[in-house]
């Protein structure tokens, strides 16, 4: 443990750094994909293997992430690659492993800088009092959901292309460019007040949001979609109790995503299944643990990479407990109260497809709850502004693993390690972009990275750590500068329980539902795959050519 | 909202912000936290001025 070295240390500082660390695992998985997922998969059923996946899986690899990190920096590594080339004795092999610790961050960069623009873009036109999204269109041709769906070019794929000014293109643009230059002239460090302020004020818009959620008036179409019914639809487990009658007409808007989406809101009471029946779809499992992994940045080779720069004796142990704790806070709290009861009092019942792009429901819903709240123009603006910049921070780290990995692997500078890295990134967010049809790109991304990837990069991870550098070494790691003592049971759930749930849960999928999964993907998810190969192909060569280096330079033989 | 939903929700959202609330004290009570407690953003990669 530290001895206590900041007697003069006032309440404001500390309270800076609860906000600092809190805030920092506050971003647009909480808000909008969360939501989403745990509707999808049948509400509070959702929440028992979230549970299982924040205990056993979640909190753990954090740790183990951190303390891999750490463990890499002392012999001069900051990637993925690097750090397992340290801790399994220089092997080239385990670099190899490391390669979706470049992957995960890259590819999901490309789908999430065009939605850090949606959000720029909503704030804007909330900061300039645009009636389509305010509900005042004098045009009824041009409604709230209209609106959106041209906006983030739904309709059909290149669409965005033909309508620049009035699309999300170009605040696209503003959000790339803005990312590059802060990484490009060094400044990401220098937006930390974002998260000692920004994020706060974030969490408080979003209680905000959330008292005039939970006090909005049930829809006069159908009384039946109240808020309490819209918990209910979060948080039922074993599916929607709804009361027979449901809407024998759909409101304006959900007619809207309905037309855009196909079949986004059901007319009948979905199939009500039991809890067990539920919980048996290892679908479920997986995707409780992706959004585990994805709202801690756990799995992604984020950690890895930040935590390599750490001294010997800062904590790692209290600082990602309580980012975990404040992302789970944010999730479940605020994330899993605001964006589906809305969206049930608004729109009734959703189908699974509609569910399935959380993030677009996330801008089809909170318009339209906007619209109702007093002052809602400027809760508009500042909601969405402050998710930009949430945005914004979680980007910037996503390319961090990749500039440090160029640095040290190909011994280039980091002004041209962003370079390379701007036109790669470049090249694939105009793909998500260009397939903008019904987000199929995104989605792809999002479900064979972002869950799947991310996945198997943990499973990777807790391997190395659990029987390749060894638990008590590990747990040593852990504990060296830790502000709490964590509980030696780690061990144990790091060395077999965290493995062994992944490799089952995994292997059930696979022979599951792998088979069907494969069986209807698209021309647009075949166009993806091929793009994650073609990006997989490209790190293991640079992986090939820095381990050939490190092998020529020695560098890592001492621990520095 | 039925019964089962209630409860998953209260203890769900209850776990949480027991969670948060155990780990802010923490920090509060821990002398040193603000030199030894760090999160992504505020970690300094030292490699901004290696080119000029």
């Amino acid at each position: 443990m530290n001895q206590p070295n900041g007697s003069g240390e006032s309440w404001g500082t500390r309270l800076g750094v609860i906000l600092a660390v809190t805030g920092s695992a506050v971003g647009l998985g909480n808000f909008l994909r969360f939501p989403g997922l745990a509707a999808q998969f049948e509400g509070g059923a959702f929440m028992i293997p979230y549970a299982v996946a924040f205990l056993i899986l979640g909190l753990p690899i954090a740790w183990v992430e951190w303390s891999m990190g750490r463990y890499g920096g002392k012999y001069g590594f900051n990637s993925t690659p690097g750090c397992y080339f340290a801790i399994c004795n220089r092997s080239r092999p385990a670099a190899y492993m490391g390669v979706l610790g470049l992957l995960v961050p890259v590819m999901i960069y490309m789908f999430y800088v065009f939605i850090e623009a949606w959000c720029l873009g909503f704030a804007w036109k909330y900061l300039i009092g645009d009636p389509a999204l305010l509900g005042t269109a004098t045009d009824t041709d041009v409604t709230t959901g209209t609106y959106v769906l041209d906006f983030v070019g739904i309709k059909e794929n290149g669409s965005l292309f033909h309508n620049f000014f009035g699309s999300s293109l170009v605040h696209l643009l503003i959000c790339f460019v803005l990312n590059f230059v802060l990484i490009y002239r060094g400044l990401n460090k220098g937006i930390e007040w974002f998260c000692k302020w920004a994020m706060p004020a974030l969490v408080l818009c979003a209680v905000i949001v959330l008292i005039r959620v939970l006090t909005l008036a049930p829809n006069p179409v159908n009384e039946n979609q109240n808020v309490i019914n819209g918990l209910g639809y979060m948080w039922n487990p074993g599916g929607i109790v709804m009361p027979e009658t449901l809407p024998a007409e759909a409101t304006e808007a959900a007619s809207e995503v309905a037309a855009a989406t196909t079949d986004a809101v059901s007319d009948a009471t979905p199939e009500k299944k039991s809890l067990l029946t539920t919980l048996s779809d290892p679908e479920i499992w997986l995707a409780a643990a992706g959004q585990i992994f994805f709202s801690l940045s756990v799995g992604f080779g984020v950690i890895i990479t930040y935590s390599s720069y750490l001294k010997k004796d800062d904590d790692v142990a209290l600082s990602s407990l309580t980012a975990a704790a404040g992302n789970g806070f944010c999730e479940v709290a605020l994330g899993g109260m605001i964006l589906i009861p809305a969206a049930f009092v608004f729109l009734g019942v959703l189908d699974e497809k509609t569910l399935d792009s959380a993030f677009q429901l996330g801008f089809m819903v909170l318009p339209q709850v906007f619209a109702q709240m007093p002052g809602g123009q400027f809760f508009g603006f500042l909601f969405f502004f402050l998710l930009f910049l949430a945005a914004v921070t979680s980007s910037l780290s996503m390319l961090q693993p990749a500039i440090a990995f160029l640095e040290e692997g190909l011994d280039i500078n980091r002004k041209m390690s962003v370079t390379i890295l701007g036109f790669v990134t470049f090249v694939g967010t105009m793909f998500v972009v260009y397939f903008s049809e019904n987000l199929a790109a995104l989605d792809a991304i999002d479900f064979w990275v972002a869950t799947f990837c991310i996945y198997v990069l943990a499973t990777v991870q807790v391997i190395i750590f659990g029987w390749v550098l060894g638990v008590d070494e590990g747990y040593e790691e852990l504990m060296t500068g830790a502000e709490i003592k964590v509980h030696k049971s780690f061990k144990f759930i790091v060395k077999y329980v965290s493995p062994l749930f992944l490799l089952i849960i995994f292997a059930v999928w696979i022979f599951k539902a792998l088979p069907k999964r494969i069986e209807n993907i698209g021309h647009v998810e075949g166009l993806a795959l091929g793009f994650i190969a073609i990006m997989l192909t490209f790190f293991l060569l640079l992986i090939a050519s820095a381990t050939k280096r490190w092998n020529k330079t020695g560098k890592g033989k001492v621990a520095q | 909202m039925n019964i089962g939903g209630w409860i998953i929700m209260s203890l769900s959202v209850g776990g949480m912000t027991t969670l948060l609330g155990w780990c802010i004290y923490k920090v509060l009570s821990t002398p040193g936290s603000s030199e030894h407690l760090h999160t992504q953003i505020d970690i300094d990669p030292h490699d901004d001025d290696d080119d000029d």
